[in-house]
């Protein structure tokens, strides 16, 4: 468990450095995470190296020094060369800087003391986690590549605090209906005028909240915690189990 | 002017029908059914005297037309209309000219700008100006053009002197016409150009007299910028300005100064950069500025539309200024002297704990490399979206972000010409720069509103809360309606005394752009682009 703590400090004083260097929050490089991997991996690979000649995720780069230069290739892409222009954000490309950055600077390197094999069984069993946490599931974030995504310390608080840090993918909503019936479900998107909503019984509803009573998001996570309900070592079973949780490679 | 050159000018211009006068655009209140320039008239109000559109009948506003632009830039641009031909700019700089009733095309004006071309937020254009039979436009790689109204054919196209497109200069701006000149000035103040406004001939494009926002060496406020950091100071302008016939001023609004967030290498005041500057039109000499935000980290661009009324004030009658600026207060100033009669917060501010008995802002945030969190988000409490003022309700209407904040470092930058020139770009919270399609987020994770602020008593009278940000101006018309739109996909009707939603339509894109109204053969329209089209509606048969 030191070990484990340990681990897990150094995780957070890298990142902290990280942030310090280029004015990130964790929260932001973790969004980078998931736009490179939900796109330049898609030609560049998990890793950042499947282009020839260029690692992204090396600290190196021929065409750029500075975050702005990168943030601008991401957003213009590189005339006569396979490199598109993207339709991100500059904040967005900064993220996805702020990731490459990070996983340069050594940001992610993951070594917990648990144990896989008991993790899965907890993750399985005890812990019924896979009850929402599937691939099927539409209530919960699957996390089959969450072992990118999310460093131990990170995963350690989902387990034991999960409206810490509460993704806005995953709010849910309470409404109440000209009917007087309560709704609740998973926020997919609001406008000024209307909401639409995956109910309880995952069907997709849209109302006009002039039409609702009472319409509220819920700033809590649906996921109970686990504090008390797993011991330490558990707990740090479950979180290396996570961390080897790294998609379709 | 003898009374027989008078009566033979009347008679010329009656003959010349379509020819748009200085003094047609002085009056044009007089004239509603046309929109002779950027904000319908030359206080900035943003505000139509037609009245067939009304809270009571605006529920059958319906679609007349849509004119889908063939780009798929923003497009931002506010339509001139002229005796029932509408003229807007197609982004990037081609201009079109469109039957107002129908929306079909009387004729397209293609323009290639260069590729070196590189404006920071999108290849994007604002409007046009007219006078005489010619259309004027400023492009994006530096030149201004001037177009035949009826053929659209180039009368000039000349490139404005040192506005080089490499060096990251670019009209976005819809000029500004007083007497005869035309008035206008380049962006490019996050690549460290040097900003200026500057007056050009109609004939001919030639540039009459320049005003450069960054005092060169020698001049007053020079001192206010260490060392070489003026040369790369940026201060542009690409908001439209107000012109006051009375005081025979104009006011511009200037931009950021560079590196935006690295402060450390530009000491000083920066003058004059996020301040208004009011400039004679005949000379461009400056007779006094304001500066909003003095040595600025945030980019807090004082681009707005400087709003010009004439009202009770304290129990006297003033000509002021209404401004609410990028930077989270809303100012009334003495437009005579532009003295600072009041500034109050519209949003959340933690940049600043207040400004002093002359407007200046106390207890700056000092950003540090680590970064700050600050408010208002880089977007700002407001930005270039227009206003609009009702003399009728005496109401000052501003499209606003609401609890927006950003991390800003201060980090050096160097200096390369045709790169940005920013520092660290900040970043954000939930607020989406460029619009997501999905809003998940929580409402004080930021929003927009249309707020009603009275100057005479400096209070919010009413707030129309939207669930996601605007980048939509607002235009108000003598029956006490408003209309705007936001991120949503909405163009939607207000009470303008009270807020209260009348109206709305689903435009299917981003409103970022400010609606205008105007009449054909008795009937009124009202106009917005959104998303890659323009829309025009009217009232059902």
């Amino acid at each position: 468990m030191m070990r484990f703590l340990f681990t897990a400090l150094m995780t957070v004083l890298a990142t902290a450095a990280l942030s310090a260097q280029h004015g990130y929050t964790r929260a932001e490089v973790e969004n980078g995470a998931r736009l490179f991997q939900a796109s330049c991996a898609t030609c560049h690979g998990p890793k950042g190296d499947m282009v020839r000649g260029v690692a992204l995720l090396g600290g190196q780069f021929r065409r750029a020094n500075s975050d702005e230069e990168l943030v601008k290739i991401i957003l213009e892409g590189i005339p006569g060369t396979s490199m598109p222009p993207n339709s991100y954000s500059p904040l967005e490309a900064g993220m996805i800087v702020a990731y490459m950055r990070g996983i340069a600077a050594g940001d992610s390197v993951v070594v917990a003391s648990g144990d896989v094999a008991r993790g899965k069984a907890l993750f399985d069993g005890k812990g019924k986690c896979a009850t929402c946490h599937n691939p099927e599931s539409r209530m919960a974030p699957s996390l089959a590549d969450v072992g990118t995504l999310r460093r131990p310390l990170e995963l350690e608080e989902s387990i034991l605090d999960p409206s810490a840090d509460l993704h806005p993918d995953y709010r849910f909503v309470r409404a109440v209906i000209k009917s007087g019936a309560v709704v609740t479900g998973r926020l997919l998107n609001q406008s000024t005028f209307s909401v639409q909503i995956l109910d309880s019984a995952q069907n997709l509803r849209a109302f006009n909240k002039a039409d609702l009573r009472e319409f509220v998001i819920n700033q809590t996570s649906e996921m109970p915690s686990y504090r008390g309900a797993l011991d330490t070592q558990e707990v740090a079973d479950l979180v290396t189990y996570l961390t080897t949780l790294r998609g379709r490679r | 002017m003898t009374l027989r050159l008078l009566a033979f000018m009347l008679a010329a211009s009656a003959t010349l029908g379509g020819q748009v006068s200085f003094d047609r655009i002085l009056r044009a209140p007089s004239e509603p059914q046309n929109w002779l320039t950027y904000s319908g008239n030359l206080q900035g109000h943003r505000h139509s005297p037609l009245t067939q559109v009304t809270p009571a009948n605006v529920r059958n506003l319906e679609l007349a037309w849509a004119f889908q632009a063939l780009s798929l830039e923003k497009f931002e641009a506010t339509p001139l209309a002229l005796d029932g031909v509408l003229f807007t700019v197609q982004p990037p700089n081609d201009v079109v000219a469109l039957d107002g009733a129908s929306g079909r095309t009387f004729w397209t004006y293609t323009y290639r700008p260069s590729q070196q071309a590189r404006p920071c937020c999108g290849r994007v254009n604002r409007g046009l100006a007219i006078l005489g039979d010619s259309l004027f436009m400023g492009t994006i790689d530096g030149h201004l053009v001037a177009l035949d109204t009826r053929s659209g054919r180039e009368q000039w196209n000349v490139a404005v002197k040192g506005a080089r497109p490499e060096a990251g200069y670019a009209f976005t701006v819809a000029p500004l016409i007083v007497k005869d000149k035309i008035i206008a000035g380049p962006a490019g103040g996050d690549f460290g150009v040097r900003g200026f406004i500057a007056a050009f001939d109609p004939k001919t494009g030639k540039e009459l007299w320049r005003f450069d926002t960054i005092p060169g060496p020698g001049e007053k406020g020079h001192e206010t910028w260490a060392g070489d950091s003026w040369k790369n100071g940026g201060s542009t302008v690409w908001t439209t300005g107000s012109y006051d016939p009375e005081l025979n001023l104009m006011y511009w609004g200037t931009g950021n100064p560079g590196p935006d967030f690295s402060g450390d290498q530009r000491a000083g005041d920066n003058l004059y950069s996020n301040s208004v500057v009011a400039l004679d039109p005949e000379t461009g000499v400056m007779k006094w500025y304001f500066q909003f935000t003095p040595h600025d980290l945030f980019d807090y661009d004082s681009t707005q539309v400087p709003v010009l009324a004439d009202i009770d004030y304290q129990g006297r009658m003033r000509k002021v200024m209404l401004w609410a600026n990028r930077n989270g207060f809303w100012y009334v100033l003495d437009r005579t002297t532009g003295e600072f009669l009041s500034g109050k917060p519209f949003a959340k501010v933690t940049w600043t704990t207040g400004l002093d008995s002359k407007g200046r802002p106390q207890n700056v945030v000092k950003t540090t490399a680590e970064g700050n969190r600050v408010y208002p988000h880089l977007a700002g409490a407001t930005n270039w979206y227009s206003p609009s003022y009702s003399p009728r309700t005496g109401l000052f209407y501003v499209p606003s972000w609401q609890d927006g904040s950003a991390i800003f470092a201060n980090r050096p930058a160097e200096y390369i010409e045709g790169r940005s020139f920013l520092g660290t770009f900040p970043t954000g919270n939930e607020l989406s720069i460029n619009g997501t399609q999905s809003n998940r987020r929580l409402p004080s994770g930021g929003h927009g509103a249309v707020l009603a602020l009275d100057p005479r008593t400096g209070e919010k009278k009413w707030e129309f809360t939207m669930a996601d940000v605007t980048d939509a101006g607002i235009l108000t018309t003598a029956t006490d309606l408003l209309f705007s739109g936001g991120r949503e996909g909405f163009f939607y009707a207000l009470d303008a005394r009270s807020g209260q939603l009348l109206w709305k339509a689903p435009v299917a894109g981003i409103v970022q752009a400010a609606p205008m109204s105007y009449g054909i053969n008795g009937r009124q329209y009202v106009a917005i682009a959104a998303g890659n089209s323009l829309y025009a509606y009217t009232l059902r048969q």
